[in-house]
């Protein structure tokens, strides 16, 4: 019985997984010229231009820097909130994961309502008689929308394994002589660093690979990766060099992953590898 | 006047509108091996943590050496804990669990190791310095949280259950361990627990608590034998615990008969308590004893025999080596100096 559930497991791997990356793979390694197909490393050798590794590199910075802002806000969130003398922290974990019930689209496109030049920002510094600023299409615009987006991602991961650190262990530790700035580099930071760990992950992962949010807050003036494959796809129909630069996201996605997996060394939940 | 190390007074601990505790006043010496017993719910755990600095009592003081500590947080006492569930640190090896206080008060890398090598074979765990901690057994573990403790050279150590989790052999073999430690180092142990045979052969002092209040302090000999009311006799071993009438100094009447005793200065036919341990009764033939009864149970105990007499609508629980046969008719005879008698808890 319990094979029959494995089977269709591994059915559903082999349709929406193993298939589709197949097919990745077979468009990356190929070029069709006037109906014939034939292979080629051509579209790994465009990938390694310096346009497109601009693009890369500004992906993987931009989602750096976002990911760096989510653990900095993010882990003193999910800190008071595990704290037990913290009456709100189930009304506050609320407030965080509500947007997400929206699609992302329209949460984005939330901003630039209130980004816009005539919008609630604008219209509050015009009312207190200040000039208008440009708060869109800027690198840090796009950054703003990342850390909205994927902030919970961050938070709920760290929030989780705070919350389950035996408090007699941080008590054991104030015994021992530990001010609590002591007790937090010594027990609590290290016992909760594997949720960090896949909370830069969980962030990293939507933020380097995300067309939505500069396609609408960058205004499509600042290319990411995102964009380039969108594009290629569905623009330029262009599938063969589309597949390569997916690939070679795919690969920059498994390093980080895999670098991240080695500090990551506890076992239990809560960990995405 | 002589200084106590650490001395309770008039501690009281609300919660809501609740007692946990309600006028504590205790004294622990220097050397001294104190436990506090009762069972759960009882305000032991919450004294051991009001010391520790993990409570703060809702009136009264605490004091170290004669001055007052109730301020200071927990880092800042010269008191070291042992936790019900040892509350080791995950995320570091044995080594580093141990040398946790050590390092904090930035004591060189030499001593430190020599340290905690020493400690290890205190608690005979020699060369487990680089195991991991979650892959040791309950055992093993409660012994690092007390190196963990110890190693700091603590005035006083508080412990919180420490045996709790342990099987009826090792919980034995570390009562034994730990009694010889305390006397080797010669540290102050407070102890809790709620297990009254642990209590009776470890303590110097015994602090029996129900309800937030402190029923009786005493040797184990003083409370053994001369419980203060019937809360602290039918805690502390098995006792029957009968309703009687005091007729006058050195008589009480109880289960029908007038018996022969050794309390005095009751009022006349006052209502008390009368307390018998279940070894203090002498199993005899029918009719030589006072009273008479039927033998309703016998369970084999190891080293005794537990029988349960009726009589009438009281049963009476007698331990002996020589059994008796169920069913049959016995009588039974009790000493005066084992009949104890307390007067009614108001």
């Amino acid at each position: 019985m319990k094979k029959v559930f494995l089977y269709s497991y591994i059915l559903w791997m082999i349709i929406f997984i193993v298939i589709p990356i197949i097919l990745v793979g077979y468009f990356a390694f190929t070029q069709s010229e006037n109906g014939v197909v034939f292979f080629t490393l051509e579209n790994f050798r465009r990938v390694f231009e310096f346009v497109y590794i601009k693009v890369l590199l500004r992906s993987i910075n931009l989602a750096l820097i976002c990911t760096l802002i989510c653990f900095l806000i993010g882990y003193p969130v999910a800190y008071i909130m595990a704290d037990k003398n913290f009456h709100f922290s189930s009304t506050l974990l609320f407030l965080f994961l509500v947007p997400m019930w929206m699609n992302m689209l329209l949460r984005t496109y939330a901003w630039l309502t209130i980004l816009e030049k005539n919008g609630i920002i604008n219209s509050c510094l015009a009312l207190l008689g200040f000039s208008k600023i440009n708060l869109l299409y800027t690198n840090q615009t796009i950054v703003l929308g990342m850390v909205y987006n994927f902030l919970p991602f961050m938070i709920l991961p760290i929030h989780t394994s705070l919350k389950k650190i035996n408090y007699s262990a941080i008590e054991a530790a104030q015994d021992l002589g530990a001010d609590s700035f002591t007790t937090f580099r010594k027990i609590i930071f290290p016992l909760s660093l594997p949720a960090v760990c896949s909370g830069i992950t969980m962030v990293f992962m939507p933020a380097v690979t995300t067309f939505i949010v500069p396609n609408l807050l960058g205004g499509g003036k600042f290319m990411l990766i995102g964009n380039l494959i969108e594009q290629q796809f569905l623009r330029i129909a262009d599938w063969h060099f589309g597949c390569a630069v997916s690939l070679i996201l795919m690969a920059v996605i498994f390093f980080a992953a895999i670098i991240f997996s080695f500090v990551d060394t506890d076992d239990e939940g809560g960990n995405l590898f | 006047m002589k200084k106590h190390l650490i001395e309770l007074v008039d501690v009281n601990k609300k919660f809501d509108s609740n007692f946990i505790l309600h006028n504590i006043n205790l004294y622990i010496e220097k050397n001294e091996f104190l436990t506090l017993l009762g069972p759960s719910g009882c305000g032991k755990t919450t004294t051991l943590r009001i010391i520790g600095g993990f409570e703060n009592p809702t009136s009264g003081d605490l004091l170290f050496r004669g001055k007052s500590i109730l301020k200071l947080p927990p880092y800042k006492r010269q008191v070291n804990t042992v936790f019900q569930k040892y509350a080791l640190f995950p995320n570091m090896n044995v080594f580093d669990n141990i040398a946790f206080g050590l390092k904090i008060r930035k004591i060189s890398g030499d001593i430190i190791r020599q340290k905690v090598k020493a400690m290890l074979k205190l608690v005979n765990l020699s060369g487990f310095e680089k195991r991991n901690v979650n892959f040791l057994s309950g055992g093993q573990q409660q012994r690092i949280a007390i190196a963990r403790a110890l190693v700091n050279e603590p005035e006083v150590l508080l412990l919180d259950e420490p045996l709790g989790a342990l099987d009826l052999k090792l919980r034995k073999e570390m009562q034994i361990e730990l009694k010889n430690m305390q006397q080797k180092l010669g540290i102050t142990f407070v102890y809790v627990t709620h297990d009254q045979e642990e209590a009776l052969s470890m303590s110097d002092t015994i602090a029996v608590m129900n309800n937030g209040v402190i029923q009786q302090i005493g040797t184990p000999q003083d409370i053994y034998n001369e419980p203060k009311n019937s809360f602290v006799a039918d805690f502390i071993g098995e006792s029957n615990i009968i309703d009687g009438v005091m007729l006058k100094d050195f008589e009480v009447e109880f289960a029908g008969k007038k018996f022969e005793c050794v309390d005095k200065g009751f009022n006349t036919n006052e209502k008390v308590d009368v307390v018998i341990r279940p070894e203090d009764i002498l199993i005899l033939p029918e009719n030589i004893g006072k009273i008479n009864g039927k033998v309703e149970n016998v369970t084999f105990k190891g080293v005794h025999y537990e029988m349960l007499v009726r009589q009438e609508n009281y049963l009476w629980k007698i331990h002996s080596t020589v059994m008796s046969l169920a069913g049959s008719i016995v009588s039974l005879k009790i000493m005066p100096d084992l009949i104890h008698i307390m007067r009614k808890e108001s």
